[in-house]
């Protein structure tokens, strides 16, 4: 009998190349081909400035130069803009950059130029000679400089405004007038990035014989790179391939494509008949890829003495920097995802996205949720406090119940659909969590640290959060006549142990063994319909794909299988890859099936030779039935009509230092429900990195650009990632399972999840250690030290909290 | 303006017991030596500037930055990269070292991207200190950096590298 | 981010050594290369020609000199020996305690396995631990060049942000950390963002006791000004009611930069300076009850 494996800490088989040093990242490939090529990019040095001249004549006197690109030297599709990836009516002035600068340069960063050499030293001596004149414009940076507009980003957009967008349940405004009680909060959060270990890469290499593009790209959607690639290359999608090696993480910033890079590098390769490399450096990363958070909040709530919110009317301004390529994804997600849990009565959201001369922003890990949360999070704790009462109470009051799913909010999704909640049970989850992190208990652990003369504060933080959106994923399962099992999907991986978590779907839905069954992902060689890795999508999408195409496998295993044991299906069972007639000893090997399932004309070993043909098959009968194909294959496709809703509470314990000002995290409890678990161990995982990436965005991490645009920490000392040491020692977690009715297996999305309540469960305990608003987010100790110094004519707020 | 070439230096690179003889200019860090000289991409690069210590190598059984490194300036060290840590087992393979096979039982590893200078650092850690208490399991990989994991499962494989390298299973 | 092109010289002797570097102008030595490679990298510097010290002989060394009670007595490091080899002398530290105090807090155990003491010194950072800490304890450094030999005392070493006295063609060959003498005592304790990153305020102390009494107490500070500074604050210390922060506060200028606000950093020397003292004065009295017992 074969073990279930679905919900089984299952070791990665991903694990063993990894720590073998066997991982083929994108800068380990080709590294023997002497005939490799590599790029280096001139980027801008200045946040805003029309390029007067570009002079590159010194350039290719050097030495080992081969080859140097400006827009001048750009044509057809490869000349104009690229591509707005999402558009949205609200989106009217949507503006995206060339691959190489045309005239104007508007981030510290953009690329100009494009040189390729015999490596990666000399490409860079290169950039270093071409001279560039530039005529200096004043920059737009941060989001008070864009909506005061006294400049603009981009002459044509006035105001600085890309999208105004409004949504509207019920009458908000009406409601807060009539409300008994209202309150006003501004809120604030800076800008971070995903920053993975890995920065972006990519490899080319033209054929000439077959005419054929091979691209490796670190990326997280290979499709999309292959359809923009074709696209701005002039190439028919037959032409090109694209491959995902190992990928070092993604976060979001490897999604956005084509990267100017990622269309250079073929260009590149196509022209100069060599294979080409870019492999970004960290300082690259940090001041041309993408970034986000930055938003500002002006929100105005109505409540009834219950704390239950009749109105809520947000209004925010989103920085989406100087370019929008990847859309309104951020601030729409931030506009509806805010509702976390749960159910105003009214609900009116304004925003209002800006360009800057920064980088652009696009989706990091959240995606807009953090931000949402924060608001929402925010809001609750300032209605407790106003009324008294504790914060968890509160946070009931307003939690739409378990029988209320599913659930429709009456607003347009960031995938065009109903925002509809699934299924979920928030009361369940809040009591899991106040067990967990010791709610009820706190306020005696706060005394007897009080005694100590030590500081504390407790906060939580719930959220929801849309997962596995559209618009499909799908999959090929094809068993071997060795009985092993080569699963495609089209999804890109970056760490997530797809390989296996995917083969445990596979294994437990075919009846075969774990190790038999081996899983390519984000190869468009292999599966070339798929849309790729975010928002928490490649278990639900892939995942559910998958168990559809290995069950059409199944269903024709059993199909060949009743017709070789003269059995009928129903009586048929397959475990460790062994069809057999239950009760009996007959049986037949999934090898054997797969064999029985293409006839052969030649026997090219022992086990074909039963498919040839004086073997098999009816002789009145063609060998291939007319509504039949050969081999023993399933291939299927998952398209679900709008997100499942994964949901979660975080709570923390933090101490303040009294004379310092440092702040330290005593605990940290999360209660996670992403439906039925394929992998605990993988989920939790997925968790842990979600709260530790969540500490450094509420506490470490942040874009310190100056007034002129530059981006002062653009590196990892100054830019403050967490080592092991600034998080939390543990994390407790506690799960819920209630599965989604929307897909087979009952599956959400757990990617992101641990770091979307971050900023406002870390605000929340500081405030309550504190007894004064926290209401912009990162905070560090000279944050928390000028708050101090701000709040200490109030002795009486200080010394005097209320109750939590 | 032309240039004329650039010297280059022949290097003998000890590396994981074998000797590489390696043709590179002066400024080629040790990190892109390994890496694209001596074909071994088992270490990475994260930063180049010394702080997230995906490049950790062992240089003489000490953890050092290779991208803070010239490969000219390495010739006399013993070099140990995560392809050298692997044990002998009569296999082509090898089987992993209890660090390597901690990290596996812990799921101490997401991208992997990092995980070479993890399991360098540690693994000379634990030569120094066999028996580590949580505290000092942390303060060993104190100045590695992982986006992934949250560092829980990295903080369990050291522990559970120190058992399996004691024998406890 | 790759170093632009240089010449490379890896000389088998100091002679050698100090020949290279005299006839070029754009020379730059390589020691640990912990902070000088980032810069090669950065493109932020970029020597003509880096004189690789690693091969010379002879600078590896740490040594406690002296007969234990001389004006000589102290921890000699050399050009070579690296920060963890230091920190793992047990001599050195019994000789010389803040030398330990101090390095435990210099970047990660990675870096402390490649870079010097010495380089660290040279390379004059006001951020850094060492170069505070020479000058806390008054040593010098003793430098070589083609025109001879010379010590400069620690009070002469630093001539601005990043900047040292030493002359383009001089290789520092060795550093002199003076012992702490009976009844003196040290501390040393600093805030950073992360552990291991450069302080946002690093406070070390150093006093000298008679009788169970404050004679002379001195204060160093990293992180709070552009060079490595230190302030006698003995009148402040011997003070039942003085204020050695103060006083110490009114001789720095503690700048505003992205982690941390002037008044912040102002505000942690108050923290910190009262602390330390109390430190290096309790050291003190433990120091002498153990002299006295012994």
């Amino acid at each position: 009998m074969t073990t279930k494996l679905f919900g089984t800490k299952v070791p990665r088989v991903e694990d063993q190349r990894f720590l073998r040093g066997q991982g083929r990242y994108v800068d380990d490939l080709l590294t023997d081909d002497p005939r490799l090529l590599h790029a280096a990019v001139l980027r801008s040095p200045h946040a805003h400035a029309r390029i007067v001249d570009i002079d590159v004549s010194d350039v290719l006197d050097l030495d080992g130069v081969v080859a140097v690109w400006t827009w001048e030297d750009l044509t057809g599709p490869m000349a104009e803009p690229l591509p707005l990836l999402i558009p949205h009516p609200t989106l009217t002035h949507g503006r995206t950059q060339y691959a190489l600068a045309r005239e104007e340069v508007n981030y510290v960063g953009e690329a100009i130029a494009f040189v390729v050499a015999v490596d990666r030293y000399v490409a860079e001596d290169a950039v270093a000679r071409i001279r560039v004149d530039y005529e200096y414009l004043e920059p737009v940076v941060g989001i008070d400089a864009a909506r005061a507009a006294e400049r603009t980003v981009h002459d044509d957009v006035p105001d600085n405004v890309g999208a105004r967008m409004e949504q509207e349940n019920g009458d908000a405004r009406a409601a807060i007038a009539a409300a008994p009680h209202t309150l006003t909060l501004e809120l604030d959060i800076e800008r971070s990035a995903c920053t993975p270990m890995e920065g972006r890469g990519t490899v080319a290499r033209w054929d000439p014989d077959t005419s054929r593009l091979t691209v490796w790209s670190s990326t997280q959607t290979s499709t999309g790179v292959r359809g923009c690639v074709a696209a701005k290359l002039g190439l028919d999608l037959a032409r090109v391939d694209v491959i995902t090696p190992d990928v070092g993480g993604g976060f979001g910033v490897k999604v956005v494509h084509p990267w100017p890079e990622e269309l250079l590098v073929p260009l590149a390769a196509k022209t100069l008949g060599r294979p080409v490399k870019y492999t970004e450096d960290r300082r690259e990363h940090f001041i041309s890829s993408a970034h986000e958070r930055a938003q500002q909040h002006h929100v105005e709530v109505g409540f009834d003495d219950e704390g239950r919110v009749l109105g809520l009317n947000v209004e925010f301004w989103h920085d989406h920097g100087a370019y929008t390529p990847y859309g309104l994804i951020v601030p729409i997600i931030t506009s509806t995802q805010l509702l976390g849990p749960y159910k105003p009565q009214n609900y009116r959201v304004v925003f209002e996205s800006l360009y800057t001369n920064t980088v652009i922003v696009t989706p990091y890990r959240g995606a807009g949720r953090p931000q949402g949360c924060f608001v929402m999070e925010r809001t609750m704790d300032a209605i407790a406090a106003y009324l008294g009462k504790d914060r968890t109470e509160v946070r009931s009051t307003n939690f739409i119940q378990p029988d209320e799913f599913p659930y429709e909010h009456g607003l347009i999704f960031q995938d065009g659909r109903e925002l509809t909640y699934d299924s979920g049970d928030y009361p369940a989850s809040l009591a899991k969590l106040k067990e967990l992190v010791g709610w009820d208990e706190f306020e005696e652990f706060r005394a007897e640290m009080a005694a100590q003369g030590r500081r504390v504060g407790i906060g939580l933080a719930c959220y929801v959060e849309g997962t596995g959106v559209g618009p499909y994923e799908g999959a090929h399962v094809h068993i071997e006549t060795s009985g092993k099992v080569k699963v495609a999907t089209g999804l890109t991986t970056q760490g997530q142990g797809h390989q296996t978590a995917f083969a445990q779907i596979v294994a437990d839905t075919l009846g075969v063994r774990f190790e038999d069954v081996e899983v390519t992902t984000g190869d468009t060689r292999k599966m070339p319909y798929a849309v790729g890795t975010f928002a928490s999508r490649a278990a639900v999408m892939s995942g559910s794909a998958i168990h559809l195409a290995a069950l059409r496998a199944k269903e024709k295993a059993l199909r060949i299988a009743a017709e070789a044991l003269e059995a009928s299906e129903e009586d048929l069972e397959i475990a460790d890859g062994v069809v057999s007639v239950k009760g009996t000893d007959a049986s037949i090997d999934l090898g054997t099936v797969a064999v029985l399932s293409n006839p052969l004309r030649y026997a090219f070993d022992e086990a074909s030779k039963a498919a040839t043909q004086f073997s098999v098959g009816d002789p009145g009968k063609p060998p291939v039935a007319e509504d039949d194909e050969p081999g023993l294959e399933g291939k299927d496709f998952y398209s679900p009509p709008r997100s499942t809703f994964a949901n979660g509470m975080h709570a923390v314990i933090v101490e303040t230092d009294p004379d310092t000002a440092e702040i330290r995290i005593l605990k940290y409890a999360v209660v996670h429900d992403c439906g039925h678990l394929i992998n605990p161990m993988i989920v939790e995982g997925q968790i842990h990195g979600g709260v530790a990436q969540g500490v450094g965005g509420a506490l470490y991490e942040r874009m310190a650009y100056d007034e002129s645009g530059q981006l002062l920490n653009a590196s990892f000392m100054d830019f403050l990632m967490p080592y092991v040491t600034e998080v939390p020692t543990s994390i407790d977690i506690d799960h819920l399972e209630t599965p989604s009715p929307l897909n087979p297996l009952g599956i959400k999305g757990a990617g992101e999840a641990g770091v979307i309540p971050s900023a406002a469960v870390f605000a929340a305990a500081i405030e309550d250690a504190e007894g004064f608003p926290i209401t912009a987010m990162p905070i560090s100790p000279s944050e928390l030290f000028e708050l101090r110094l701000a709040h200490a004519d109030d002795t009486t707020e200080a010394t005097t909290r209320s109750t939590p | 303006m032309t240039t004329s070439p650039e010297e280059l230096h022949d290097v003998r690179l000890h590396v994981n017991g074998s000797v590489h003889e390696v043709r590179v200019p002066a400024r080629r860090l040790l990190s892109d030596a390994l890496r694209h000289d001596c074909g071994l991409t088992g270490t990475h690069v994260g930063c180049e500037h010394g702080v997230c210590g995906a490049c950790t190598i062992l240089v003489d059984g000490k953890p050092m930055r290779s991208c803070l490194m010239l490969a000219v300036s390495a010739v006399d060290a013993e070099i140990t990269t995560v392809e050298g840590l692997t044990e002998d087992d009569g296999t082509p393979q090898g089987r992993l070292s209890p660090v390597q096979q901690a990290f596996s039982d812990c799921h101490g590893l997401q991208c992997g991207f990092c995980t070479p200078g993890f399991l360098t650092t540690i693994t000379a850690g634990l030569a120094e200190n066999p028996d580590p208490t949580e505290d000092e399991a942390r303060e060993m990989i104190a100045g590695n950096l992982c986006r992934c994991t949250g560092y829980q499962n990295i903080v369990k494989s050291v522990l559970r590298a120190a058992e399996l390298g004691k024998g406890e299973e | 981010m790759k170093p632009a092109p240089f010449a490379y010289l890896r000389p088998a002797t100091l002679e050698d050594a100090l020949a290279a570097l005299a006839g070029q102008q754009g020379a730059k030595v390589l020691a640990g290369g912990q902070s000088l490679v980032p810069l090669l990298s950065m493109r932020l510097a970029a020597p003509s020609t880096l004189v690789d010290i690693n091969a010379l002989p002879d600078l590896g060394h740490v040594t406690v000199t002296g007969d234990g009670d001389g004006a000589g007595d102290g921890v000699r490091i050399g050009a070579l020996a690296r920060h963890a080899e230091v920190l793992a002398s047990a001599e050195a530290a019994a000789s010389q305690p803040l030398l330990a105090m101090a390095l435990s807090h210099v970047a990660h155990p990675t870096i402390r396995n490649r870079g010097t003491t010495v380089g660290s010194l040279v390379h004059a950072d006001a951020a850094a631990e060492m170069p505070m800490v020479l000058r806390l304890l008054e040593g010098s450094v003793d430098v070589a060049s083609v025109r001879g030999r010379r010590t400069i005392p620690a009070a002469e070493l630093f001539a601005g942000p990043l900047e040292s006295t030493l002359a383009h063609d001089e290789i520092a060959v060795e550093a002199f950390f003076p012992a702490l003498a009976p009844g003196a005592g040290v501390a040393f304790q600093e805030i950073a963002r992360r552990h291991g990153d450069y302080a946002l305020v690093g406070v070390a102390a150093h006093v000298e006791t008679e009788g169970g009494e404050v004679t002379r107490a001195r204060v160093g500070f990293v992180s709070v000004s552009d060079v490595p500074v230190v302030v006698d604050v003995t009148g402040a210390a011997q003070d039942p009611e003085g204020d050695p922060a103060g006083a110490a506060l009114a001789e720095l200028e503690p700048a505003d930069d992205i982690h941390a606000t002037s008044a912040y950093r102002a505000h942690l020397v108050k923290v910190l300076t009262p602390r330390v003292l109390a430190d290096a004065v309790h050291h003190a009295r433990q120091r002498s009850a153990q002299g006295k017992s012994a």
